[in-house]
């Protein structure tokens, strides 16, 4: 296949993502933005897997199995905390404007330009040999592409001269590619639409063809994953790669790896980028924890296939594992699918390239170059110059010379390794990152000292034992020293610190340097308190999600004017930005334009952070205090503002707490009110029954009085009728009133209980004795079965009789005159004794059934017995036998006469209730 | 001729009063234990007046009362209600009914004859 057919295929493709870009860049210029998608901003995510993943993965599983798993594990394990951590980050991100890993670490530890400056030296030193990685893929590819269809590996890197050099080219097209794409203009938000939508493209575009290539390996040139993975296990020494320990790494080394891609895929410069400086939406993260773990997944699923079909089908042949996806495909004589793979390799290194130098380039910028030319006061006090010129050529500088150190890594140190194990120094060198950010996230007590002194001593273990190694290894460094140590040390040894051994080289050197990192960064944060300005940004960082966090403007006093804060802002971002962005403060504060705007600490702040967003927090920092006169603040009074805020906080937390007891409260009031109402109720319909069933007594004994006071010549035997009803309504008032009375005390609980030790026997007996004349009478016959001997309760004698005399009277009232059958029986019962009164009447129906208990309710058609029955005789022994904790109830069948029990509890039958309910 | 009156009522001894009243006045009288029966005897036997109890098993008094106005041919009917209950809106609610008059129990057995004859239109 010619170069030039590659080259043209490729200047093509480059064209389509350009185009995306374009796309993505002009919607988002007419306010209709396409990432403002989760599933773009999680594809965007997948920028993490570069051509390390597209070829290396390959590799690193030919030579160690399961070896390549750790780099994919760790991100799908981290981003399971990523709702917590990572909106965290997000949301600091977008209160601060910050633009950049480096800008996050100044600003958080007080706006520091130190600080800002180490962290991107860290990450420009640390991350080109990654770049690298991205060079020597692309270009060896390229390579190897040019002699299809045979399969020759290229060249050593450094043996061709430079000029004839193709990576040289290639890392300049990128350059131009990344200025193209990143540093048009200048955005006051640093954030580049397009660029996120070519991301994302080019993530579909690597997964998809890489996952055809392993589909074809497969299930073209294998019989599935079966016949792939049987044949491979017929070899020994490629059975073992498929077993967790494989490759001679030990599972401290699997966690040492996956500790590291967990740190790498939140700290990586271009993964902060997408993940936090280009987030549109906070909420987009919801799909991205599951999306982006699903996409490892499935770009995971055929690495192990691809290396053995590699492993077996080049056995004895000099192919290097790394250009397996390539060259199977070639050694079958598919030159398409070869021409795709490249592309595909193309696409995930341009990626990540451009996202990479991007980020880098704004930190070079931001936190380099910036800080160094505000040295220089000619920048801030040369008139109404337009900076943004200055700015954007700054950045573009930064991006080409950061394309050509990788360029010049790859020269001198790119044949010392395979491509994972570049990959592996980078994400040692940005795992540095971690404990200062993270600890700049959960802990106010982290001072700008600790940080320093935790990143540099990281960082210089990491030099010491990782990048040092890779240049003496390519033989640009004296290579003695690692085999004997720095001046001869032994302890010194690069690879075996202080006697450190059995760890492979990247697990070793994460080891000590976070072991550094970390003790540096806690012990000198602890050595003295955070001053005023740390206090201030460690507030605005750790309680971040507070909703009464007091604004960035709170920590600022002064005074300032509207007309040297607005052609500041207007030099770096332009002067038609700048006004815009101020009339847009202007709005949101009510006011009327951006002439009637008060220089406040508010707008300072605004101009400040606007600022930021252009040339990073610290470099803002300094150039807004140039053209304001400011008071510092003493720590004092910064705790003041910070007390004020939790005082305000604690307020409004009391507030919304007595808010909450209030209508708690309410609720309460409102439904004893209903019961008030409800018992009311009951209350009126008990004394409109009462007064009923007194008046109807009362309506006869008025008549016959009336008619024999009025009336002298009504014979004898009417008169004696008359006064016998007189006398016997008279009576039934007389109980009612009784009734009533005993009712409304056992009901109020002020009844008097006589209780003495009782025989139930006994009060049968008695009760059957008062009534025998009312049975004789009726002609009904009383049978009583009753055992010899009973336990005795603790009761009142008298109430138990009342209800037995109750329960007789009942019965004898509903049964057929003559051929009536009452039937007493007492027994020993589950937990008590229970007496049963049957009789062969008509029968309760279940509607009749509940309503014998209510009050003044009566069963049956009663016209007869009327007068004799108040309503209250079954409510008032359902009252007393419950007020013992037994119960009285009724079992009936209409028709068949019904049956009604009481068990009254015995043993310690003393009142199981003080006041009866 | 003389006029016929149903006294409806399930208290016995306050239907002997009154039955002894109304005889003593020179009515015709005829006798009802509930709110069905009272019904019953009103289409049949065309009383004149109906003494009606209001707490009545089976039929209340108001429901009597009702449907006696929705019978064209029992248009004639007078109804003097008989309550123990008391309370207005139990007055106002068997007036609604369509009673011509109502009583509270206890009752003057002299007001109570004075209201039958002018509901009669009989001059006392």
């Amino acid at each position: 296949m010619t170069g030039s057919t590659i080259v043209v295929v490729s200047f093509l493709y480059l064209a389509l993502l350009f185009a995306v870009a374009y796309v993505g860049d002009k919607r988002a210029d007419a306010g209709r933005s396409i990432i403002a998608n989760p599933t773009i901003y999680a594809l965007s995510l997948a920028v993490y897997c570069t051509t390390w993943t597209y070829y290396g993965s390959v590799g690193r599983a030919a030579s160690s199995g399961l070896g390549f798993a750790p780099i994919f594990l760790g991100p799908t394990l981290v981003v399971a905390l990523w709702w917590f951590v990572m909106l965290k980050m997000v949301r600091i991100g977008k209160t601060n404007r910050i633009t950049s890993i480096a800008d996050f670490v100044a600003s958080r530890y007080g706006k520091s330009h130190l600080l800002g400056g180490l962290v991107t030296v860290i990450a420009v030193l640390g991350v080109i040999p990654y770049i690298a990685l991205q060079l020597k893929a692309v270009s060896n590819s390229f390579t190897i592409l040019t002699s299809y269809p045979a399969i020759v590996m290229p060249a050593k890197a450094g043996t061709v001269p430079w000029l004839a050099d193709t990576t040289l080219y290639i890392a300049l097209i990128m350059a131009a590619f990344t200025i193209l794409f990143g540093t048009r203009h200048l955005d006051a938000t640093e954030r580049h639409e397009g660029m996120v939508a070519a991301v994302a493209f080019e993530s579909l575009v690597k997964l998809l063809i890489f996952m055809g290539v392993g589909i074809y390996v497969t299930f073209g040139i294998f019989d599935g994953f079966g016949d792939l993975f049987s044949r491979a296990a017929q070899d020994p020494n490629l059975q073992a790669l498929m077993t967790m320990g494989a490759g001679g790494n030990g599972y401290g080394n699997w966690f040492a790896l996956t500790l590291l891609s967990m740190l790498a895929v939140m700290f990586l410069p271009r993964q902060f980028q997408v993940a936090v400086v280009e987030n549109v939406n906070e909420n987009h993260l919801r799909r991205a924890i599951w999306l982006f773990p699903l996409y490892l997944l499935l770009i995971n699923i055929f690495v192990l296939p691809i290396a053995l079909g590699g492993l077996m089908h080049f056995a004895g042949q000099d192919v290097d594992a790394d250009t397996f996806v390539l060259t199977l495909p070639m050694a079958y004589g598919h030159g398409w699918l070869a021409l795709l793979v490249f592309i595909g390799g193309l696409s995930a290194a341009t990626g990540m390239v451009i996202v990479e130098t991007i980020a880098l380039s704004t930190m070079v910028c931001n936190d380099l170059v910036m800080p160094l030319l505000l040295r220089y006061r000619w920048l801030a006090l040369q008139g109404e110059e337009d900076l943004s010129g200055l700015l954007l050529g700054i950045r573009r500088s930064a991006i080409i010379f950061i394309l050509l150190l990788g360029y010049l890594y790859f020269r001198l140190a790119g044949e010392a390794h395979a491509l994972v194990s570049i990959g592996l120094i980078s994400f040692a060198a940005v795992a540095q990152f971690a404990p200062a950010m993270i600890g700049g996230m959960y802990w106010r007590g982290a001072t700008r000292s600790g940080a320093l002194a935790g990143l540099s001593g990281g960082f210089a273990v990491w030099l010491y034992t990782l990048l040092l190694p890779s240049f003496a290894k390519s033989g640009w460094l004296p290579a003695d020293f690692l085999q004997n140590g720095l001046f001869g040390l032994e302890l010194l040894r690069p690879h075996e610190l202080f006697g450190l051994k059995g760890m492979d080289q990247i697990a070793h050197s994460l080891f000590w340097s976070l072991l550094v990192n970390l003790g540096a960064y806690v012990w000198v944060s602890l050595m003295r308190r955070p001053n005023a300005v740390e206090a201030g940004q460690a507030t605005l960082f750790v309680d971040v999600f507070k909703q009464s966090l007091p604004t960035g403007g709170a920590f600022w006093r002064g005074s300032a004017r509207v007309a040297d804060l607005l052609p500041l802002i207007g030099r770096f971002i332009g002067r038609e930005r700048a006004r815009s962005a101020f009339a847009e403060y202007a709005r949101t504060r009510g006011v009327a334009g951006v002439e009637a705007l008060q220089a406040d600490a508010g707008l300072v702040h605004f101009a400040e952070t606007t600022l930021a967003g252009a040339i990073g927090s610290a470099s803002a920092r300094v150039m807004v205090a140039s053209v304001v006169q400011e008071e510092p603040l003493g720590l004092d009074e910064v705790l003041n503002i910070l007390d004020e805020a939790s005082q305000v906080r604690a307020y409004s937390k009391r507030l919304e707490q007595k808010s909450q007891e209030l209508e708690a409260a309410t609720r309460e009031l409102r439904s004893a009110n209903e019961r008030l109402k409800e018992l009311d109720r009951l209350k009126d319909d008990f004394m409109s029954s009462v007064t009923h069933e007194l008046r109807t007594p009362l309506t006869s004994i008025r008549a016959f009085s009336e008619m024999l006071l009025e009336d002298p010549r009504i014979d004898l035997a009417d008169r004696r009728r008359f006064l016998g009803i007189i006398v016997s309504e008279t009576e039934r008032l007389t109980r009612l009133v009784n009734q009533v009375l005993d009712m409304a005390k056992i009901e109020s609980g002020h009844a008097e209980w006589d209780n003495e030790e009782v025989s139930l026997v006994e009060v049968i007996e008695q009760a059957a004795a008062s009534t025998s004349q009312l049975f004789k009478d009726k002609g009904v016959a009383l049978e009583m079965s009753l055992p010899g001997k009973a336990p005795s309760l603790l009761a009142d004698r008298d109430r138990l009789v009342q209800v037995m005399l109750n329960l007789l009277s009942n019965a004898v009232k509903f049964v057929v005159r003559g051929k009536g059958r009452v039937l007493v029986t007492l027994s020993e019962a589950d937990g008590g004794l229970r007496v049963d009164v049957r009789d062969n009447g008509p029968g309760l129906t279940p509607t009749e059934q509940q309503i014998v208990f209510e009050k003044f309710r009566q069963g049956g058609n009663t016209m007869t017995d009327k007068p004799q029955g108040t309503g209250l005789g079954l409510p008032i022994s359902r009252q007393i036998v419950e007020h013992y904790g037994g119960r009285l109830w009724v079992d009936s069948v209409a028709g068949e006469g019904a049956t009604f029990s009481f068990l009254m509890p015995c043993g310690k039958s003393t009142e199981t209730k003080d006041e009866a309910g | 001729m003389t006029k016929k009156i149903l006294i409806a009522d399930d208290e016995q001894n306050i239907v002997i009063s009154l039955e002894f009243l109304m005889k003593r006045e020179g009515f015709t009288v005829c006798i009802a234990n509930d709110g069905q029966e009272a019904l019953d005897l009103v289409r049949s036997e065309l009383p004149d007046l109906v003494l009606l109890d209001v707490m009545m098993p089976r039929k209340n008094g108001y429901e009597v009362c009702q449907e006696i106005r929705a019978e064209p041919a029992l248009q004639g009917t007078r109804i003097l209600m008989l309550t123990a209950k008391g309370r207005e809106t139990e007055v106002t609610k068997g007036l609604a009914m369509g009673a011509d008059a109502y009583m509270t129990k206890p009752f003057s057995t002299r007001e109570l004859v004075s209201k039958v004859k002018s509901l009669l239109e009989i001059p006392a």
